[in-house]
């Protein structure tokens, strides 16, 4: 906390570059159309404008580091403890108790590994192509591509609470649309969408698919806008088919779009879940890791430490995909 | 980045093959639209029709009458009026402050150069990346061992207030919006600041005259989709709101679940009611909310 307060004063002791477009010292390196700048190193910052750029620095980072940081650092050491959420008094060491807890005696834990596994496999494999294939015809010159696309996006403005409660209309073993289109309403061959443990995962992923496809795909078509169409003509010069214009060329070419639907794709199917709460709290087939974080620490018995140990699995696991994307996204200005 | 981020992603209309058969796509499209639009539909068709009706006919008829007794009913019986308050006066202090701090950070650190620069950038960046579960535990528990006068607060500390939502909101937003407006801002030319600083110009008038207006764009688009975030985000005020009547509307519609039990068509009213929101802004501006998605995708 107190390094918080001392970053503001950071920028003294930095280059004197005030107003400079990005990093004077960094233009030296960069060189190509940012050359210009070095030489404008036209005054140090007045001891008013370091305040005003400590304070401008100073509140977003306390914010961050107090709501964010400070609470994912508390949640690691939490899951070493021991701790009914009362007394401060009261936290215990627990060692590596809740992690060999949750490995060997917590029945949805395994589970729920593989829900979120299968969830992203389905994200990955179904909802992700199937968003980059809608893309693809729509970026095409056709007619009602508008029409179509605010379609497909309808889905994108809705939170996934609200989806899980739509489809649960949709689902529903008595009066859901589904099983009368199937025409099982009403028999006793009718199944439980939702209610169901052996299909409820897939009835779930799929209503999650309804909106990530949408998102990719808008995603997807903005990144196609962004190709450089002499790219597919001189490919077609060369004599290539439609497909491998699209795969060698086109697809490549789009890397800065795939990598962000590589992250939001993995990143959407470890923070899903909206949709499993609202359809049964997480329970009853549903079990996905932030269902079981959200278990253990509201509801009956508050067991903080298990809760913690379940928020540092998701939080390794997703630190996977965040460092790629940093790495990706920042790791050539690092080098700069 | 500007390029992609400007322009909407519609139909590019390439040099066109014309005369060219799309009936094998427009069959395709035409049935995932079908698909789309059903489970909305329903809900919609459902809403419509009196509980009576459906009663007698069941859910799968065409008989019976059409009305909007249900959304009056659910807007009367769900207490609406009452959650979309909340639902505003979490949602606009939160947009307004993510977007104030994000644009603070974000000039500091793309205008202003100095050692922590990348460093920054990449916490603010990673912050927004976390799944809110892993924060949830130490969060609750340091809202409720703040302490703070009854007078202001029921509960005694930040539990059961807007405040606390907001605050996590704001915080979990600022990374995503600083990521995007230091993007924005670098690419705006260095000549603006520096002969504002000829003219003496201090740092926060470059700031707020000069380079802010110029991120209108940017900042109307992540303003539409951060008030879409907010007002969908359902887990926060799950967490931290433990009176109901207190709940934003995105996270009430579970409890309705619960209190109109089998009555679908209420619940379907009440599923249609809570989409209205995000429906209007999305028509009214449609462009901006498009263009706020993908800014932040277009850099890598």
């Amino acid at each position: 906390m107190s390094t918080t307060a001392e970053k503001p004063a950071s920028p003294n002791s930095g280059p004197p570059a005030g107003g400079a477009h990005r990093g004077a010292a960094s233009a030296t390196v960069a060189g190509a159309g940012k050359t210009r700048t070095k030489s404008r190193r036209v005054r140090r910052l007045s001891r008013r404008d370091k305040f005003v750029l400590g304070v401008m620095v100073g509140l977003p980072t306390l914010i961050q580091l107090l709501f964010v940081w400070l609470p994912t650092l508390f949640s690691i050491a939490l899951s070493f403890t021991r701790w009914n959420g009362l007394d401060l008094a009261d936290i215990k060491p627990a060692g590596t108790d809740n992690y060999e807890f949750i490995s060997q005696n917590y029945p949805p834990f395994w589970p729920a590994i593989q829900h979120n596994v299968l969830w992203l496999a389905f994200l990955a494999l179904i909802a992700t192509p199937l968003g980059l294939l809608l893309a693809v015809l729509l970026d095409q010159k056709i007619r009602g591509s508008k029409i179509y696309q605010s379609i497909f996006f309808t889905p994108v403005m809705l939170s996934l609470a609200l989806i899980g409660i739509i489809w649960q209309l949709f689902y529903n073993r008595d009066s859901g649309l589904l099983n009368y289109l199937l025409g099982t309403a009403g028999t006793p061959q009718a199944v439980d969408w939702f209610g169901d443990s052996n299909v409820n995962i897939w009835a779930a992923m799929i209503a999650a698919t309804w909106r990530h496809a949408g998102y990719v795909m808008i995603l997807y078509l903005a990144g196609l806008k962004g190709v450089d169409p002499t790219l597919r003509e001189a490919a077609s010069i060369d004599g290539a088919n439609a497909f491998q214009t699209f795969f060698r060329v086109v697809f490549p070419a789009m890397r800065p779009v795939n990598i962000v639907i590589v992250v939001i794709t993995i990143i959407e199917s470890l923070r899903a879940f909206d949709i499993v709460y609202v359809i049964n709290r997480g329970t009853n087939g549903l079990e996905l890791l932030s269902a079981l974080v959200i278990q253990n620490l509201i509801g009956e018995g508050q067991v903080i430490g298990v809760g913690s140990a379940l928020a540092v699995v998701l939080l390794v696991v997703s630190l996977v995909p965040i460092v790629f994307y940093l790495i990706r996204t920042f790791g050539k200005e690092k080098e700069a | 980045m500007s390029t992609i981020a400007r322009t909407l992603p519609v139909q590019t209309g390439k040099p066109g093959k014309p005369g060219k058969r799309h009936y094998g796509t427009h069959i395709f499209l035409t049935v995932m639209a079908a698909m789309w639009l059903i489970p909305l539909g329903w809900s919609l068709y459902t809403a419509l029709r009196p509980k009576a009706d459906t009663d007698k006919y069941g859910y799968f008829s065409f008989g019976g009458s059409f009305n909007f007794e249900n959304f009056v009913q659910a807007w009367n019986q769900g207490g609406f009026s009452k959650y979309f308050l909340n639902s505003v006066l979490i949602t606009v202090p939160a947009v307004l402050l993510t977007l104030l701090f994000a644009s603070m950070m974000a000039f500091a650190v793309s205008r202003v150069s100095w050692k922590f620069n990348i460093t920054l950038l990449i916490m603010f960046t990673a912050g927004n990346l976390l799944p809110p579960q892993v924060l949830a535990a130490p969060l609750f528990e340091m809202f409720k061992h703040v302490a703070l006068p009854y007078s202001f607060s029921d509960s005694g500390n930040l539990l059961n207030t807007y405040i606390g939502v907001i605050a996590v909101d704001t915080a979990f937003q600022i990374g995503f919006c600083t990521f995007v407006l230091s993007n924005y801002m670098k690419a705006l030319s260095a000549d603006l600041t520096e002969a504002a600083l000829v003219d003496g110009a201090g740092i926060w008038r470059q700031y707020w005259n000069i380079i802010l207006p110029l991120c209108r764009p940017a900042l109307a688009a992540l303003g539409t989709l951060e008030v879409i975030f907010i007002y969908n985000d359902f887990f926060w005020p799950l967490l931290f709101i433990q009176s109901g009547d207190r709940l934003p509307i995105t996270t009430a519609i579970n409890n309705l679940q619960g209190q109109f039990l089998s009555n679908y068509n209420l619940i379907a009213a009440g599923a249609i009611i809570t989409l209205i929101p995000t429906l209007i802004i999305y028509l009214v501006l449609q462009r901006q909310f498009v263009a706020g998605l993908t800014l932040g995708s277009s850099k890598g």
